[in-house]
């Protein structure tokens, strides 16, 4: 038998107008760890899709095989059946039914006469999470676990059904630090039971702590396949591999002028929305001078969202105490037309659900909370309206075929601007830019990078949350640690690294 | 240019206007469809005038329903109670007018005023308490019907003060030459005149400002059509009986909601809830108050319905309205709305209800019976809004110029592969 599990010859699949993959190859050793990399639409994706049947045989051209044999899946059952699942970004599970009913769903364990076998669901499942090394009841609904843990689960189903060849797809980009190195750990302690795995990963750091080699996709072509062992993929050579040219700087160069004190939030503390009494932030005091970029370090679960998010308009959970001042002086930011008012703006994490109407174009996305600046008596000037919109793509480099474009079919990075440039349209002082380059590739995070120095060279101050480390130590100033709704440090640029701001985010202060 | 060329580059013309606004003009096409067939399975009775007037009249109360109701299902809900509001203004309107021997300028800005009320009760179960809106008006569907039947005793109240019957089924006084009246014309050229006015001025204001305007000829032909169709619907009114009072209204009624809609901030907030809510809100949009007076407008057009029906009918009967909320979501719908909220027009809505119109009363006219006008009504929501899907997917799938919007493949949504769409478009900002 050849030592090869996959092999992939000469993928192409085209849609309409485009083409995702051309002439792709990709070989895979039995029992590695495969990194899959690449920027945004190099067709990371689009490739795995075409290997799971979700694009079945024939909506590609090219040849696939498994153990040397040459296969055709005409979907994703049948590529199980091969040993190969792939466990998607986001994560297909059914909250309301318990861990072991998921694990099984579609292959239950039953008794003739098609009766779940209850018994053997449930004893399967627990010798599933003893695997994957989940310490759970089987019988908890999934909606009680962390995003992390159900993360596991996916993984023991997969094993569920045998899986040989694992493709995992952005597996932790909604984790935390911990539970990620919790995952890492499994995919090495899954490739010692001999199995394979794929990973997709925008993160350099992780793919060099747990894959064996690494293949770089660029515009939907192989660009270079790397051992890790031979050391020649060193983080600069992977990111120049996939942007295709070298990488000098990640962060935009930028000297700071930073005034006064701007703004002030005193003694902040929130409950949690539903579990009454469950303090989320608890007395948090922070500044933002005029043109600093301060950063707001700390894990999942730390509070940062959730700080911001209350300052801005008590937009999340129950206020409890605390106040704002802006130049020295009180003021109210008790909805978020308030807290609009007074030159704050707060730029989301989650940029679909809660930063954009999906539906409608990028000229009224852009215009909507500054409607007052393109209206007189409640009435919109149209032109004014476009003439708006048109100045702000152009700005940012919005890359649409025009405005009237529906927000929804741009790209993961230019809806970020549109964010930014709705926000911009508004002339803040204070920018709370919420995880402002999470699933945007390179290329689009320096734009953004360019934009915030921009931003605060005109005299703005940015509050910038962030949970990757070296983007905070190479945009801020001034960086802030949380832990469990305080704030545990402030830390100047010139002394902060990682390690600090890590022992400050995961301990308790001196 | 040779008359064979000047030809070609016209159909060019249309043919690009048709593809580039499929979903806007689509309904509209369905709607000529739908009045040419009538037109001809009548033997030509859809068109005459007196039945021009009829449709106008008969389905005035549907139109207002369903204006309000495209509203309500912008902002992503629904009221299944307006037939039930409907008949319980209509009832008090009734009992007001009769019983108690009001005036109508008294009573007309009650019942406005009280389905304003029940709008109000709709809307704080909904946005301040958040009970979902399916439910609560489900509930308000059976409180009123029940409210009705309590009022009216289980009795028809009839015989209605003639002040109140013009506002249904009078026309405005006018001067008639031969046999055709004149205020249709002067109304309709000068509705002509107005509609050019604003797509020409639009067009201007667009190339002032170096923004993408449609060519000359383009709007030349849309203003030709423009006052081909007002004009032709003028003199057919002038024909008969000259400008139905309810026709005056409806039009007040169109022009102000689509103002609204289009240009008004608070038109704006309404698009915002319907397609983010949650967007709308970290927005600075106070989408609780925008919900609640949704749903107010909602209320206080069921009341206007209700007075209309109540008017036209000379009566006030237990049963008024029934199945009337299912017409103006029919409509809605019909009318390009998305079940999912934020998408949809008032002028969508008033299509949706001409295509609900000219169906039952061309049926009627041909002869078929409720049993296949019900039938035949339901086919047609179900392909309006199967058409409406088909064509969003187009869209989404390649329709939208250029190709690195196109890379998405016919199963992935616009979220599922969204960040594996656009080809690297780096470069430009370093070196």
């Amino acid at each position: 038998m050849s030592d090869l599990i996959l092999e992939m010859r000469a993928i192409s699949k085209e849609f309409p107008g485009v083409r995702a993959l051309s002439d792709v190859d990709l070989r895979v050793r039995r029992g590695e760890v495969r990194a899959l990399v690449g920027e945004n639409g190099a067709g990371k994706s689009t490739l795995m899709k075409v290997l799971s049947g979700v694009h079945p045989h024939g909506d590609y051209t090219g040849e696939i095989l498994v153990d040397g044999d040459v296969r055709a899946f005409s979907g994703i059952r049948d590529s199980e059946r091969a040993g190969i699942v792939i466990i998607h970004q986001e994560l297909a599970l059914v909250g309301n039914l318990s861990i072991a009913e998921n694990i099984f769903l579609g292959n239950e364990r039953v008794r003739w006469a098609g009766r779940v076998d209850w018994g053997r669901t449930v004893s399967d499942a627990r010798e599933l999470l003893r695997r994957v090394g989940l310490d759970k009841d089987p019988t908890l609904p999934v909606s009680t676990l962390g995003v992390g843990e159900q993360q596991l689960v996916e993984i023991a189903k997969a094993l569920s059904k045998r899986v040989r060849l694992l493709i995992l797809d952005e597996p932790t980009s909604a984790l935390n630090e911990a539970e990620s190195d919790n995952l890492l750990r499994l995919l090495v302690e899954l490739k010692a039971q001999g199995i394979t795995s794929i990973l997709i990963s925008h993160k350099l750091d992780e793919v060099a702590r747990v894959a064996d080699t690494i293949t770089v996709l660029r515009d939907g072509r192989t660009v270079e396949t790397m051992a890790l062992a031979e050391g020649v993929a060193d983080e600069d050579r992977i990111i120049s591999a996939m942007v295709g040219r070298d990488l000098q700087h990640r962060f935009p160069e930028r000297t700071p002028h930073i005034g006064e004190v701007r703004f002030e939030v005193r003694d902040w503390s929130v409950d949690h929305p539903t579990q009454l009494g469950r303090r989320v932030v608890d007395g948090a005091t922070l500044t933002v001078r005029r043109g600093e970029i301060v950063g707001l370090a700390g894990l999942m679960g730390a509070g940062r969202t959730e700080f911001a998010m209350s300052v801005f308009g008590h937009s999340y959970g129950r206020y409890v105490s605390g106040t704002v001042h802006k130049d020295g002086a009180r003021i109210r930011t008790g909805s978020v037309a308030e807290a609009v008012a007074n030159g704050i703006a707060y730029v989301p994490e989650d940029r679909k659900e809660l930063g954009l109407v999906m539906d409608d174009d990028i000229r009224h996305n852009l215009t909507l909370p500054g409607l007052r600046r393109i209206s007189r008596r409640a009435v919109i000037d149209p032109a004014e309206e476009s003439v708006a919109a048109e100045r702000l793509r152009g700005q940012l480099q919005v890359k649409s075929r025009d405005i009237y474009q529906a927000a929804g079919n741009l790209s993961g990075g230019n809806q970020q601007k549109v964010v930014l440039g709705k926000w911009m349209f508004t002339e803040p002082e204070l920018l709370i830019l919420d995880e402002p380059t999470r699933g945007i590739d390179v290329g689009a995070k320096y734009e953004i990078y360019l934009i915030i120095h921009r931003l605060v060279e005109q005299g703005a101050s940015v509050l910038m949350i962030s949970s990757e480390l070296p983007e905070l130590l190479g945009m801020c100033d001034r960086v802030y640690a949380m832990r469990e709704g305080r704030i545990t440090g402030d830390v100047a640029r010139s002394e902060a690294d990682q390690e600090s701001l890590m022992r400050l985010m995961t301990t308790t202060g001196p | 240019m040779t008359m064979a060329k000047a030809w070609t580059t016209g159909m060019n013309t249309i043919r690009d206007m048709l593809r580039n606004n499929a979903r806007q003009y689509g309904m509209v096409i369905a709607l000529a469809v739908i009045v040419v067939l009538f037109q001809i399975l009548t033997g030509g009775l859809l068109l005459r005038p007196l039945n021009i007037t009829n449709l106008v009249m008969q389905n005035s109360y549907v139109l207002v329903l369903a204006i309000g109701m495209m509203l309500v299902i912008i902002t992503g809900h629904i009221d299944l109670s307006v037939g039930s509001v409907v008949a319980f203004v209509g009832a008090v309107t009734a009992i007001m007018l009769t019983e108690l021997e009001l005036p109508l300028l008294l009573v007309l800005p009650a019942a406005l005023l009280l389905g304003a009320v029940i709008g109000a009760w709709h809307g704080f179960w909904i946005a301040y308490v958040r009970i979902p809106a399916f439910i609560v008006t489900l509930a308000g569907m059976l409180i009123f019907r029940g409210a009705t039947l309590l009022v009216l005793g289980g009795e028809s109240v009839g015989r209605l003060p003639s002040s109140v019957r013009v506002l249904a089924g009078g026309f405005v006084p006018d001067i008639e030459v031969g046999g055709v009246h004149a205020l249709p014309l002067v109304l309709g050229a000068a509705a002509s005149a107005a509609l050019v006015g604003i797509q020409w001025n639009g067009r201007a204001r667009n190339i002032r400002h170096d923004l993408p305007a449609s060519s000359a000829r383009l709007t030349s032909l849309k203003s030709t059509l423009t006052v081909a169709v007002v004009m032709v619907f003028s003199y057919t009114l002038a024909l008969h009986s000259g400008v139905p009072v309810v026709g005056l209204l409806l039009v007040a009624l169109i022009v102000g909601y689509a103002f609204l809609m289009n240009s008004t901030t608070a038109g704006r907030h309404i698009y915002a809830v319907g397609g983010s809510e949650r967007a709308a809100m970290l927005s600075g949009v106070n989408t609780r108050r925008t919900t609640f007076w949704v749903f107010v407008n909602m209320g206080a057009l069921a009341a206007l319905a209700g007075v209309l029906f109540t008017a036209r009918l000379n009566l006030a009967t237990p049963g008024a309205g029934t199945m009337f909320e299912l017409d103006a979501i029919a409509a809605a719908f019909i009318g390009g709305a998305s079940a999912s909220g934020g998408v949809g027009t008032v002028i969508g809505a008033v299509v949706g209800a001409l295509v609900m119109g000219v169906i039952n009363n061309g049926m009627s006219i041909i002869g078929l019976g409720v049993d296949w006008q019900q039938l035949i009504k339901g086919l047609v929501l179900l392909l309006a809004v199967a058409f409406d899907i088909y064509n969003k997917k187009r869209a989404a799938r390649g329709g939208t110029g250029t190709p690195s919007q196109e890379a998405t493949g016919p199963e992935d949504g616009p979220d599922s592969e969204e960040n594996e769409r656009e080809p690297v478009p780096v470069g430009q900002s370093r070196t």
